[in-house]
């Protein structure tokens, strides 16, 4: 794709707007420096020509990634002047006197270019006094003069650019996230001065040569760098001793324990000594412990934070407003309704390509509707009269009346967030498992340092404190400070390069520990689309009987047309007199001759036998039936390398999917994979997981869809995929940003290699301290000694932990 | 050695001015876009002009000159 990018026009037949290939016959010139380009559609044609017209051609020129084809932007026109009643801008719109401004996101940005075209564009617009947009969250900050435009007109103006723009409402999670961003940033900064001086005047006091600094200069130095880690003990690290102080409260012993205590007792012993001049000033130490974790913590939370910020679009599935029938059966009088506002027993009107607003049943029409997102039904589903339909789904190809039975907070979809939140809830508990691990370090150096205490207590008690003071300090900054955070920060960059993003800081540790893989069937291990798998011709060639069917199917939007129109290797034909069946298929006239596409019995012949569970499509012409197309979930390339690697790690595989039992055991025998049950709601998944986590297992999820994102928090460790649904994201400890499904089992490799790799650290730092502490005790040891020793130590252990990022000759990357 | 004694303190001052500075920054929102800033220095705003805001930045220019 990159390198048709910078003169699109040069690769004949390619969309100059979005690079899709152009259909034979299609004219739609966009006027550029003087030429003219090809379009592949009215659509690319509209957004390109209003983007030149308007002065900013040099979009094109800037951009470094081809846009989405912007296909359903141009509708929905009436839905957006809802935007505009004030009761609908409640929610979302700050207004003073007639300036209103509000919070919109935005899709389909995919590069630099697309930000800056926006806010021009934006900026263009009369009455528009400010446009900000976030390239970071891809959120745009509006502020516009009710008297002069309307927010309809704003919204409009960014779809005619080949944007989606809608309203959100910003609410008190978001600016919460923003205090707490701004919080870590403040304190981060103050920690990183700390660091920074404190080392300054550290230096010298390690270097000097005994009798060259005055005792003066010395008392000086150390008490401006106790003057510096103050604010950085009370103010930076305070965060940790509030962890600590609640995990005390709770009797556990969470990772904020050790630390708090770390970075406590240090600086108490480092304060002592310098009132009493005597040795063991570690305030750089401190300093450095403290900036290293909270950057640890920042990264972490920025990564999370990206990904609960995905959680707000959940609501997007709703549609904000909705046609609704209110004399409905006698009359059929459309109104637009707020779906908010729907009571049950209302009845809406539901257009191809929209969504449910709320949870009911079918009362006329027949239709099939895409589920997927919801249920992981990879098939389309056949709904006629009282049929139930679920909020959020979207129905595919005729209109339908349905009767609204369930709204708010008791329809199927807000189940699934509440179980997600629950999932999400009861997560910190589990997650502990590996807390505790890490824990186990700082307990073993605690009861040394209580043997060490009893022993000076009763050989030399004025020492005593002295002692247990520098046990604890010099072991402290070497094994906490640096072992794990520099290890973990090492893989983290390590595994997003590769494509695999960690929201949540235990992640990699869990997934050393995984010892079960539970996937998800659709979107996971499969595509999630439709695409030709197998084709038996009766007559004629295969080309030519797939430009016949891709022609017939030209206009329509159901799975299997698109399918067929992706599959077809040369140009549709052009069909005319198209007439469809709802449910059964599509017959038209081409070049004078009569076609018939659909399901066997629409083109009236018994198909031959096929691979299990495709949909079966037949193509026929007056004399008979031509062809049969088997349509179907097509595998992800990958996904047997994935489970082969996985297999050879020695990790169980489970298939856990809410598709037919049938497809599901197909793919798993294709696959390997012992263990698959089909036709599972979100309750069965959660429980089947749960059920595997009582038997043991440390179980790694790796799912796409809202359906999944309950099971996603309530496994130890889950992976979601980036195509996937953002609830899914949300809820997930990593998310898979690559296409190559096994960078999963390359993550589960660097994981263990980061645990031994941590192992051997802490292994290294005990073995240090096991050996430098008792020398110290015993006076063997100068302080330059010391300096030097830890200095290498460290050292030691960074690029120990450094050998994470760079791919190893094994698993070259 | 006796400039230590003027040096050390103003260090602080000097840490004490940079964290202020800093602290600043954050209230002021510098730090909400992280991303952005970099790629926003690429894309300028540098317009073939057209010829009528060409004509009147040349008058600008002379009035400016003139000046």
């Amino acid at each position: 794709m990159s390198d048709t990018l910078d003169h699109p026009s040069l690769v004949t037949g390619r969309c100059f707007h979005c690079g899709e290939t152009v259909p034979a016959g299609a004219s739609y010139p966009i006027h550029y420096l003087n030429k003219d380009e090809p379009a592949c559609c009215r659509g690319c044609q509209a957004v390109a020509q209003t983007i030149i017209d308007s002065g900013n051609a040099d979009y094109y020129r800037l951009r470094t990634d081809l846009p989405k084809t912007p296909e359903a932007a141009l509708e929905e026109l009436k839905q957006l002047k809802l935007y505009d009643l004030p009761e609908v801008q409640q929610s979302f719109v700050k207004s003073e006197g007639e300036q209103r401004e509000a919070n919109l996101i935005l899709e389909g940005i995919v590069c630099a270019a697309c930000v800056w075209l926006n806010e021009r564009h934006l900026r263009q617009l009369p009455g528009v006094i400010s446009a900000d947009i976030n390239f970071s969250t891809h959120r745009a900050r509006v502020r516009w003069d009710n008297d002069r435009i309307q927010l309809s007109q704003i919204l409009q103006a960014v779809q005619e650019i080949g944007y989606l723009a809608y309203p959100f409402d910003t609410g008190r999670q978001e600016e919460l996230f923003r205090k707490e961003r701004e919080a870590a940033i403040r304190r981060l900064a103050i920690a990183g001065l700390g660091m920074m001086q404190v080392m300054m005047y550290a230096i010298p006091l390690y270097m000097a040569r005994a009798g060259t600094m005055s005792l003066d200069i010395e008392a000086l130095m150390r008490s401006a760098s106790m003057l510096l880690t103050t604010p950085v003990v009370f103010y930076s690290a305070w965060p940790f001793f509030q962890g600590a102080w609640r995990d005390l409260k709770l009797r556990r012993a969470g990772m904020d324990v050790p630390v708090a205590l770390g970075v406590g007792s240090a600086y108490a012993a480092s304060v002592y000594a310098t009132f009493t001049s005597g040795h063991g000033v570690y305030f750089d130490s401190v300093a450095m412990f403290v900036f290293f974790l909270l950057t640890g913590r920042f990264l972490e939370m920025n990564a999370r934070k990206k990904s609960a910020e995905a959680a707000e679009s959940l609501v997007k599935l709703i549609p904000a407003a909705t046609t609704r029938l209110p004399n409905w059966p006698t009359g059929r009088e459309e109104e637009i309704a707020v779906a908010a506002k729907l009571t049950p027993g209302d009845h809406v009107l539901i257009g191809p390509g929209e969504s449910f607003p709320a949870d009911g049943s079918v009362v006329e029409g027949e239709s099939s509707v895409d589920e997927s997102l919801l249920t992981g039904e990879s098939h389309p589903v056949h709904k006629q009269d009282g049929s139930p339909v679920i909020g959020g789904t979207i129905n595919l190809s005729s209109p339908l009346v349905v009767k609204v039975e369930k709204i708010g907070a008791d329809t199927v979809l807000s189940g699934i967030v509440r179980l997600l939140d629950r999932a999400l809830a009861e997560k910190p508990r589990l997650a502990q498992v590996a807390d505790r691990v890490a824990s186990w370090f700082v307990l073993a150096l605690l009861a040394v340092a209580a043997v060490v205490a009893t022993y000076w207590f009763f050989v030399a008690p004025e020492r005593a404190f002295w002692i247990t003071v520098s046990v604890l300090v010099v072991s402290c900054p070497c094994a906490l400070a640096l072992a794990t955070p520099v290890a973990l920060t090492a893989a983290m960059g390590r595994l997003t390069r590769m494509g695999l993003l960690s929201t949540r800081g235990h992640a990699l540790e869990t997934l050393a520990h995984a010892t079960d893989f539970v996937f998800d069937k659709t979107g996971t291990l499969t595509t999630g689309e439709f695409s030709l798998i197998e084709m038996q011709i009766v007559r004629g060639d295969r080309e030519s009987a797939l430009a016949l069917a891709a022609g017939l199917e030209q206009g329509a939007t159901h799975p299997v047309a698109s399918a067929i129109r992706a599959a077809a290797p040369q140009a549709a034909r052009n069909a005319s007199h198209i007439r469809y069946t709802a449910g059964q298929g599509v017959a038209g006239v081409i070049d004078g001759m009569h076609y018939q596409l659909g399901t066997p019995a629409f083109v009236a012949a018994e198909p031959p036998q096929f691979q299990t569970n495709l949909t079966i499509v037949g193509l026929a012409d007056d004399n008979g039936i031509l062809a049969w197309l088997g349509l179907g979930d097509k595998l992800r390339p990958q996904a047997a390398d994935l489970v082969d690697k996985l297999k050879t790690m020695g990790v169980r595989l489970h298939l856990f999917s809410g598709d037919h039992t049938d497809n599901v055991l197909a793919l798993a025998r294709r696959l390997g994979i012992e263990d698959a049950r089909g036709g599972m709601l979100p309750e069965n998944k959660l429980d089947a997981v749960k059920a595997l986590q009582d038997g043991g297992a440390v179980v790694a999820m790796t799912g796409d869809g809202v359906n999944d994102a309950p099971v996603l928090a309530q496994a130890q460790v889950s992976v979601a995929i980036d195509q996937g649904a953002e609830a899914a994201q949300a809820a997930a400890d990593m998310v898979l940003l690559s296409s190559e499904l096994s960078r999963l089992a390359d993550g589960v490799d660097i994981a263990r290699k980061t645990q031994r790799i941590i192992h051997q650290n802490l292994a290294w730092a005990l073995l240090y301290n096991v050996i430098a502490i008792p020398a110290a005790a015993l006076g063997y040891v100068t302080p330059w000694m010391a300096g030097i020793g830890m200095s290498l130590s460290s050292l030691l252990v960074v690029l120990n932990a450094l050998r994470i990022s760079r791919p190893g000759r094994k698993n070259s990357a | 050695m006796d400039i230590l004694y003027l040096l050390i303190p103003i260090s602080l001052v000097l840490v004490a001015f940079i964290a202020l500075v800093l602290l600043w920054a954050v209230r002021n929102g510098q730090f909400e876009d992280m991303e952005g800033p970099a790629h926003r220095i690429l894309m300028d705003d540098d317009q073939p002009l057209s010829d009528t805001t060409e004509t009147e930045t040349r008058k600008e220019l002379k009035s400016t000159q003139k000046k």
